[in-house]
């Protein structure tokens, strides 16, 4: 079943742009409003987005469920990993590790009221981004094996 | 005679709510030592600037360890379910 070339042209569109969105979402959480769950959430919604305007096939063919899996697992393998480095690092479990220490995400925070550099936070960025893997996965996941059911009902 | 009842149970409910909500100071809460806490050093401690991100990440990094398990059961038990419907329809696609 095909939505009218106008619902298919429109998402996509927007489907480039809301992809942009998630990942900056994701990528900027310990800036702004927003983190891994929201962003990925975003990105998920891409994903429904292009389900609804285009044919159920087609999308099957090429988004595979084995790919958004191993994005969830990754994500969440990402995060524990990352949580576990600090007990490598002498500190506790969830420790920050990368604060202050130079390199990527390593820059020293400014105290007070600023805008923020993204270069900034440890691992809390790390942590943004393995949360963002996990929902993005898991709600594409979600909503394309219930989707796979209806079909079959209908 | 259900519907009447249904809205005296509904009003009575809204009421008592709204009875307690009356008597509170909003803006001005009792307990705000950690509030204080986080807000004076969670850029120092997290190098985080978005303070709800410092305490999603960093000071209840746990609650979202358990957070990104309960999405991972979630589909686990959405794959365990439903597995077998999908299995059933790549056999008709062969037939």
């Amino acid at each position: 079943m095909n939505m009218s070339s106008l619902v298919r042209t429109g998402a996509g569109i927007l489907m480039p742009f809301l992809l942009v969105f998630g990942f900056y979402i994701v990528l900027h959480g310990h800036l702004t409003p927003g983190g891994g769950f929201q962003g990925g959430a975003v990105i998920a919604t891409a994903f429904v987005l292009l389900m609804v305007a285009y044919s159920y096939e087609i999308i099957w063919e090429r988004i595979s469920l084995e790919f958004l899996k191993n994005t969830e697992t990754l994500g969440l393998m990402l995060f524990i990993l990352t949580a576990l480095i600090a007990l490598v690092a002498g500190l506790a479990f969830f420790g920050n590790w990368l604060l202050g220490a130079g390199g990527l995400f390593g820059t020293p925070v400014s105290y007070g009221i600023n805008p923020g550099d993204l270069n900034t936070g440890g691992v809390i960025p790390i942590l943004n981004i393995a949360v963002g893997l996990d929902v993005l996965g898991a709600m594409s996941v979600i909503i394309l094996t219930m989707l796979f059911a209806v079909r079959r009902d209908a | 005679m259900k519907k009447v009842l249904t809205w005296i149970f509904v009003a009575v409910f809204a009421a008592s709510l709204l009875l307690c909500a009356a008597g509170l100071e909003f803006g001005a809460p009792a307990y705000r030592d950690m509030d204080d806490y986080m807000i004076a050093h969670g850029q120092e401690e997290t190098g985080a600037n978005n303070i709800v991100t410092a305490v999603v990440f960093d000071y209840r990094g746990f609650d979202t360890l358990g957070e990104a398990t309960v999405l991972f059961t979630a589909v686990l038990g959405i794959g365990l379910v439903l597995r077998t419907l999908a299995m059933e329809d790549e056999e008709y696609e062969y037939e």
